[in-house]
């Protein structure tokens, strides 16, 4: 195993599966001379040159829509947002184009594209730069989505995405890339899309989070051990395809459920674990299945007003005694 | 500053009512056509009598469609190409086989120009498994990749990108090919159009982009609809462009083959404003009150398969006998079409799930 940063491995993945397949070229807005806006691109322009590390004009409909084009006659494109909040922007192209072009010509073109970048909030930046658009994606037909929480995962998983042939979603977290962690050394590291990990096992609760809320349901673990709780924690890494058994499993030994999702509450990912939960694992249950999530309310600026609106340990903490009934 | 506040606040796009006391008003000028012949343009005769069946096929095809259509044969939309057909005709005629071709959801005349064939079209218009794009994409979505036709698309201006990045992928492969898109005029409107020509410029994409300006955005006349001359738009972008007349097969293949050798040569975009004119409404259910029966009418007089038709007549191309057989076989065809059409079966209830990913068994959330 060696240490990465979470940039780190992304970069490795990239650079790896460019290394690997000429048809792989990587564009978006400051990739190339800048080294990437969080510098998860570092180095690639001057190991592959000016046409396959690109930059864009800040344009996202544009240049993810010459990503759509580009795949479809044969190339295999990595698309960077700065952050999944402007990739809406570019949602007629992944939306209506990539997600749909192969099914609507009968399977005549293929669109092995991946869209990839920072998703959801990094601090104070305000309502326009701080949303969570994983679930929205997922409720599209045709497209996978994953939104990873270690750089273990987002090595194997991104190296996955590129050589997927459909499109995918590929998320990422401002605030994790600077994040070590134990990243395989084994040669083509590979995770497969659709794999859930049990990142904790635990007796006494199942919680079932991904991307940066992991890591607030990790904190919390450590909490409710010290009181004697004992927290199974599933991450699914990929949001669709979902990793259901995985989750069912967990709870079928644990009982109970919390889901910690950093998206707004209305049908979003745990509105959507809880409805699968009540459907598949109802008889296993003892307590309702609660969820963390972000209120149903734009991202403010002010610190104490930001800190109150993003999900924290706290928060899931009291979920878990929900669940467990130790409040 | 704004006017006071005792003025009229008054939003009408500017143009409305500035046709002058009994002229009939215009979707669009057409400038002058070629004046060179087929032989000058490097056309035989044999692709002369080519080009006049694929229009007639086109003009046919959709005058049958309308028709199976009204006795509720399929549902959907239904747009239709008539008067266009010289623009898919001249192109396809003057482009290598092999370069990109990709369009609107107005997309029949150019899915026959590209081979698909008039049973496969029109089984696709009905929706059945033997249609080109196997029922799941309607009149809207014609597509036969194999021939290089990258399909109609259904969102106003939405494969401008797209076009660009097939665009792209020709560059990136160095494989000699050009992409050619097209789009209406309600298209010129939207920010996809701008951002692709401003990157098209900037990374130098093979590429023409050419707007079938027939006058309409749906019900909004192009003067209505947008500001100052469509072509001019080039400008800004630091793209070559030219107008042409989109009535007339020889002007769109001559403009064609010049255009798409220098872009083939140069990797440089161009923009083509190819002025037209839809004889039919924007789709199956429009009562067409934007526009006089003269202004129509006005069009018609320059028809550009009656066009063609009076020029094989004028040079002794064709006599009036072999003009009938084209046309007798071209309407057999279309019949027979329709009769595969209705005869086929629509798609199996499994193919609902099929197409949808790569794989052979992808998951489905439920």
């Amino acid at each position: 195993m060696a240490e990465l940063q979470f940039r780190e491995a992304i970069r490795e993945a990239i650079d790896e599966e460019m290394a690997r397949e000429e048809k792989v070229f990587i564009m978006g807005e400051e990739v190339a001379e800048y080294n990437g806006a969080y510098k998860a691109t570092e180095g690639l322009l001057d190991k592959y040159g000016y046409k396959r590390v690109i930059d864009t004009p800040i344009s996202e409909l544009g240049f993810s829509g010459i990503g759509v084009g580009a795949a479809m006659n044969g190339l295999r494109p990595i698309v960077e947002f700065m952050t999944f909040n402007f990739a809406v922007l570019a949602a007629d192209q992944i939306i209506n184009h990539a997600s749909k072009a192969g099914y609507m010509t009968g399977g005549q073109i293929s669109m092995p594209i991946v869209f990839r970048g920072p998703n959801a909030s990094a601090g104070q930046l305000g309502a326009t730069h701080s949303v969570a658009y994983d679930s929205m994606y997922a409720h599209f037909p045709g497209l996978k989505v994953i939104y990873t929480s270690e750089p273990d995962d987002a090595k194997g998983l991104l190296k996955s995405a590129i050589r997927d042939d459909n499109p995918v979603i590929f998320m990422e977290s401002e605030q994790m890339y600077g994040m070590k962690g134990e990243v395989s050394e084994e040669e083509d590291y590979i995770i497969p899309i659709g794999k859930g990990k049990v990142k904790r096992e635990g007796s006494d609760v199942t919680i079932v989070a991904h991307g940066k809320m992991y890591h607030v349901a990790k904190q919390a673990a450590a909490q409710l051990e010290k009181d004697g709780v004992d927290v199974e924690i599933i991450d699914p890494r990929t949001v669709k395809p979902l990793d259901l058994p995985l989750i069912v499993e967990s709870i079928k030994k644990t009982n109970r459920c919390v889901v910690v999702d950093e998206a707004h509450p209305f049908a979003g990912f745990a509105a959507e674990i809880g409805f699968l939960i009540q459907r598949e694992a109802f008889d296993y249950l003892d307590a309702p299945v609660q969820r963390v999530t972000l209120p149903d309310v734009n991202a403010p600026f002010a610190k104490n007003l930001f800190d109150a609106w993003l999900p924290d340990a706290k928060n899931v903490i009291e979920a878990v005694n929900q669940v467990t009934y130790r409040n | 500053m704004a006017k006071k506040k005792t003025d009229e606040v008054n939003f009408a796009p500017r143009g409305i009512g500035d046709e002058k006391d009994g002229a009939v008003q215009k979707g669009v000028d057409l400038p002058a056509p070629t004046k060179k012949k087929h032989k000058s343009l490097g056309l035989s005769e044999d692709d002369l009598k080519a080009m006049y069946e694929q229009m007639y096929l086109q003009r046919r095809f959709e005058e049958r469609a309308m028709q199976q259509y009204q006795k509720g044969k399929f549902g959907g939309f239904l747009h239709l190409y008539i008067g266009q057909e010289a623009i898919s005709t001249g192109t396809v005629f003057a482009l290598n086989d092999d370069d990109d071709i990709i369009t609107a959801y107005r997309d029949h005349g150019w899915g026959l120009c590209r081979g698909i064939t008039p049973d496969e079209g029109m089984a696709e218009l009905f929706g059945k498994k033997t249609g080109c794009s196997k029922g799941k994409g309607g009149s809207m979505h014609f597509a036969k990749t194999e021939n290089h036709f990258w399909g109609g698309y259904g969102i106003v201006g939405g494969h401008i990108p797209i076009g660009g990045g097939l665009a792209f992928a020709n560059k990136y492969n160095q494989n000699g090919r050009i992409s050619a898109t097209f789009f209406g005029d309600g298209a010129v409107d939207q920010g996809a159009f701008h951002e692709t020509f401003n990157i098209a410029n900037l990374w130098g994409l093979p590429a023409i982009f050419a707007v079938e300006n027939n006058g309409y955005s749906m019900g909004t006349a192009a003067r209505r609809h947008t500001v100052k001359e469509i072509v001019d738009r080039a400008k800004a972008y630091g793209m070559k462009s030219k107008v042409v007349n989109g009535m007339d097969v020889f002007s769109v293949y001559e403009a064609m083959k010049e255009v798409s050798e220098e872009v083939r040569d140069s990797s440089e975009p161009y923009f083509l404003e190819i002025r037209t004119y839809r004889y039919r409404g924007h789709s199956m259910s429009d009562p067409q009150k934007y526009r006089t029966k003269e202004e129509l009418e006005e069009y018609q007089k320059n028809d550009p398969i009656e066009r063609l038709k009076t020029y094989l007549k004028d040079e002794k191309i064709l006599k009036d006998k072999e003009i009938e057989e084209i046309e007798e076989k071209v309407e057999q065809e279309v019949l027979d079409a329709v009769e595969f059409a209705d005869n086929s079966d629509f798609p199996d209830e499994s193919a609902l799930y099929d197409d949808m990913f790569a794989e052979d068994e992808p998951y489905f959330h439920n």
